[in-house]
C-alpha cells in the first residue's frame, strides 16, 4: 500500500437547504490509494451524505474534494462520476435492462464497442461469482438479493474505476449471505487494490472490512479515525467507547497473531515416559497439565498430576483430548475460542507439520492485550505531542 | 379491464421453508398476467360478435323500400365510409396531437424546476376536462372557425389530461433509487430520463394514450356540430328526423372503432412494457 492521498477532502461542508445545522461540517479526510476505509457512525450521523459529496452527488456548501491532487470541486460531475464506481443501498438494478446491459452502463456511456462492453460483463460476472453463461441475459427480477447485491457490485466495476463508493453495500441480505460476501468482496480486493470508501453502521462490519476506520459521531465529525486495531485497543473518548461496544477488546485480539507471541517452553511427555520423568516435568515447570504427544511430536492428550500417576500404560484414557490446534498464522481471538473449550484452559500450537510447538495460555493473551492498548495509547500521545 | 394487481402477489415463499438469499429465484405467472392475457384472447371475439351483430342489423334493414331520409343517410358508399374515413382521420390527427403535447409537458414538468407547478397545471388541465366537450367546441369556434381543423384540435385539448396526468405519474412512479444509481455512474439527465425514467414510465403512460385515443374516437362524433365531418353526421341525423335505425347504425359504428382501438391499446400495454419488468 503506497501512503499516497488518493481521495483528499478539505474542510468539505454540507448543508441541506432549509436545514439549520449541518450535515456534515468541514471535514477534512485522506484516503490513501489502495486501502478500504470505513465510514461508520449512528443512523443520521451523514456517512451517507460525506460519501455523496466524494462522486458530487450532492454539491458540497463549502471545502475542496481532490482526486489524486486534481481539485473536482467544480469539474463536471457526470464525467467525474463515471470514474468512481457507486454502490447503494438499495442496488438500484435496472429492471428493465439485463443483467449484461446493466453491467455495460458506465462502458457504454465511455462510448467502448459492443464486443468489449460484452466481454467485460462475462469477465466481472466471473469475477462476482456468477456464472456468465447463466446469468447474463436474465433480468434483475430473476436474480436473490445475494445476488442482486453481486450483480451491483459487478456494475460499479465496470469500466474499472480506481476508486469504489459503497453505501451499505451488504445491508439488506441475511447474515450468512453477507458474511461470504464480505469475504469474497476482501478476496477481490486483494487482487484489485481499489481505493474504496465504505459506509455502514455495523461496527463489526467495519472492523472486518476497513484497512481504516472513521468512527463519526453527530455532523459527520470524525471521533476517531485509525486502523480498526488501534480503535479497539485504545478508543479515544466514550462516544468511541459506547459504539463499539462490549468485548470490543477481545475482537481486538482478531487483529493479533500467534506468530507475534513468544512461547516458553512447556511441560511435554512422549507415550513411554514414566509417571516419574512427567511429574518431574511438571513440578519443574510448575504447571498442572502437560501435554502428552505421539510418536511424531503431535499434540494429543491433556494430562493432569493425577492423570499421569499409573503410568504409560493408561495416558491413553485418562485427561482429556487436545482437540483442535493453533497454527502460527491463527489469531489469537481464534486461540481465544479454543481454550475456553479446552480441560486445560490452554490451547495447543502446532509448526507447519504439527508438531507440539509451545501453549498459549490466558497470560499471553492478557499481555498482548495490554501491549496493544498501551502501544496505541503511546501512539497517540505521540501524535499529541506533534 | 379490470385492475387486477391486488392479484398479483403470489410469489411469497411458501411457509415455513426460508429460502436462502443466493438461492435462485423463480419467476411464476401470476394469476393477474394470466387474466390479463386471457382477455386479449377473448375480447377480439366479442368484438368480432358485436360487429357481426351491427352488420346483420344493417343487412336486415331492407334500405331499398326504406324511406328516402333512411335510405341516404345510411347509404355505405356515399355516406358511411366517407364519415368513418373523416371520423379517423379526427381522430388519428388529434390524438397525435394530444400526444405530442401532453407528453413534453408531462416529463418537463416532472423535471425538478418545474415540479413546483405541476400541480397547478394539473388542476388546469382537470377543470379544462370538466368543461362540457361542447363548449370547447363553440369556444374553438370562436377562435378558429368552423371546419375540422378546429374539431382536431378541440379535442386534442379536452384528450390532454389523461395523457399528461399518466406521463407525470409514470415518471413520478419510477423507484428513485434507479434515478440515484444512474446519476451515480454518470449519467446526464438527459440519459437518465431517455434510458431510465422513460422505459419504465412507458407502461403507464400507454394506459393514458389509450384512454386519450378511446375518449377522442367518442368525442369525435361532436365534430359534426361544427362542419368537421365524421360519423356524428349520421348520429345528428338521425337525432333530427327522428330516425331510429339511422341513429342506432351511426352510434354502433363509432362504438365498434372506440372498442377496435381500445383493444389495439391493450395489445400495445402488453407488448411496448419493456421486458424485464
Ligand atoms: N436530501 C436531504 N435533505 C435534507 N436533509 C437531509 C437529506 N439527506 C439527509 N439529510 C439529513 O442529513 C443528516 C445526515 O443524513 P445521512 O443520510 O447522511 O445519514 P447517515 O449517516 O447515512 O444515516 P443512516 O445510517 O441512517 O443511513 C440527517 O439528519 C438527515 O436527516
Ligand atoms: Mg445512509
Amino acid at each position: 500500500m503506497t501512503s499516497k492521498a488518493k481521495i483528499h477532502l478539505d474542510r468539505v461542508a454540507k448543508t441541506y437547504p432549509g436545514s439549520k445545522v449541518p450535515a456534515v461540517d468541514e471535514l477534512t479526510l485522506d484516503i490513501l490509494e489502495g486501502e478500504i476505509l470505513v465510514l461508520v457512525g449512528p443512523s443520521g450521523c451523514g456517512k451517507s451524505t460525506t460519501l455523496r459529496l466524494i462522486n458530487r452527488m450532492i454539491e458540497p456548501s463549502g471545502g475542496r474534494i481532490m482526486l489524486d491532487g486534481e481539485d473536482v470541486t467544480k469539474a463536471n460531475p457526470d464525467k467525474l462520476r463515471r470514474r468512481i464506481g457507486y454502490v447503494i443501498q438499495q442496488i438500484g438494478l435496472f429492471p428493465h435492462q439485463t443483467i449484461a446491459q446493466n453491467i455495460g452502463t458506465v462502458p457504454k456511456m465511455l462510448g467502448w464497442d459492443k464486443k468489449k462492453i460484452a466481454a467485460r460483463a462475462d469477465e466481472l460476472l466471473a469475477t462476482v461469482g456468477l456464472d456468465p453463461e447463466q446469468y447474463r441475459d436474465r433480468f434483475p427480477k430473476e436474480l436473490s438479493g445475494g445476488q442482486a447485491q453481486r450483480v451491483g457490485v459487478a456494475r460499479a466495476l465496470g469500466a474499472d474505476p480506481d476508486i469504489m463508493l459503497m453505501d451499505e453495500p451488504f445491508g439488506a441480505i441475511d447474515p450468512i449471505t453477507r458474511d461470504r460476501l464480505q469475504n469474497e468482496f476482501l478476496r477481490l480486493q486483494e487482487e484489485l487494490h481499489k481505493t474504496i470508501v465504505f459506509v455502514t453502521h455495523d461496527i463489526d462490519e467495519a472492523i472486518k472490512m476497513g484497512d481504516r476506520i472513521a468512527i463519526l459521531g453527530e455532523r459527520s465529525t470524525i471521533r476517531q479515525y485509525d486502523t480498526p486495531e488501534r480503535i479497539l485497543a485504545y478508543p479515544v473518548d466514550d462516544f468511541v467507547n459506547d459504539f463499539i461496544g462490549t468485548g470490543s477488546t477481545i475482537k481486538g485480539l482478531n487483529f493479533q497473531q500467534v506468530s507475534s507471541l513468544t512461547l516458553p517452553d512447556y511441560p511435554a511427555i512422549r507415550p513411554e515416559d514414566s509417571a516419574d520423568v512427567a511429574r518431574g516435568k511438571l513440578d519443574a515447570a510448575g504447571e498442572e497439565w502437560l501435554v502428552l504427544l505421539d510418536d511424531a511430536g503431535h499434540p494429543q492428550r491433556w494430562l493432569s498430576t493425577d492423570d499421569v500417576a499409573a503410568g504409560p500404560s493408561t495416558y491413553g484414557e485418562k485427561g482429556e483430548e487436545v482437540g483442535d490446534t493453533l497454527n502460527q498464522d491463527d489469531t489469537l481471538f481464534t486461540a481465544l475460542e479454543h481454550m475456553v473449550q479446552s480441560a486445560a484452559g490452554k490451547s495447543c500450537v502446532v509448526d507447519e507439520s504439527g508438531r507440539f510447538a509451545g501453549v498459549v495460555e490466558m497470560a499471553h493473551l492478557n499481555k498482548a492485550i495490554r501491549r496493544a492498548q498501551y502501544e496505541a495509547q503511546r501512539h497517540y500521545e505521540e501524535m499529541e505531542r506533534a | 379491464m379490470s385492475d387486477t394487481q391486488t392479484l398479483e402477489r403470489d410469489d411469497a415463499p411458501a411457509a415455513g421453508v426460508p429460502e436462502p438469499d443466493d438461492a435462485p429465484k423463480r419467476v411464476r405467472r401470476s394469476p393477474g398476467e394470466v387474466i390479463n392475457s386471457l382477455s386479449l384472447v377473448i375480447a377480439p371475439v366479442l368484438i368480432a360478435g358485436l360487429g357481426v351483430l351491427v352488420f346483420v342489423y344493417y343487412r336486415s334493414l331492407d334500405l331499398e323500400n326504406a324511406p328516402t331520409q333512411q335510405r341516404s343517410a345510411l347509404d355505405w358508399s356515399d355516406r358511411l365510409q366517407p364519415q368513418i374515413t373523416q371520423h379517423l382521420t379526427i381522430a388519428f390527427w388529434s390524438s397525435l396531437l394530444t400526444i405530442v403535447i401532453a407528453i413534453p409537458i408531462g416529463v418537463m414538468l416532472t423535471r425538478p424546476g418545474l415540479r413546483k407547478i405541476a400541480p397547478g397545471v394539473l388542476a388546469v388541465a382537470n377543470s379544462g376536462q370538466a368543461l362540457p366537450a361542447y363548449g370547447l367546441l363553440v369556444i374553438g369556434i370562436t377562435v378558429g372557425g368552423q371546419g375540422q381543423r378546429t374539431a382536431i384540435v378541440a379535442l386534442a385539448i379536452y384528450a390532454l389530461l389523461p395523457v399528461l396526468r399518466n406521463t407525470m405519474v409514470g415518471l413520478e412512479g419510477v423507484d428513485r433509487n434507479l434515478l440515484e444509481a444512474g446519476k451515480g455512474m454518470g449519467m446526464t439527465r438527459l440519459q437518465v430520463l431517455g434510458r431510465i425514467e422513460l422505459p419504465l414510465a412507458v407502461p403507464v403512460i400507454i394506459a393514458g394514450v389509450r384512454t386519450a385515443v378511446v375518449l377522442t374516437i367518442g368525442m369525435a362524433a361532436l365534430a359534426a356540430l361544427i362542419g368537421g365531418g365524421g360519423l356524428g353526421i349520421t348520429i345528428f341525423s338521425g337525432i333530427k328526423l327522428n330516425q331510429t335505425p339511422v341513429l342506432l347504425i351511426g352510434a354502433a359504428i363509432v362504438i365498434l372503432i372506440a372498442l377496435v382501438f381500445d383493444y389495439a391499446g391493450a395489445l400495445a400495454e402488453r407488448f411496448l412494457k419493456p421486458r424485464g419488468l
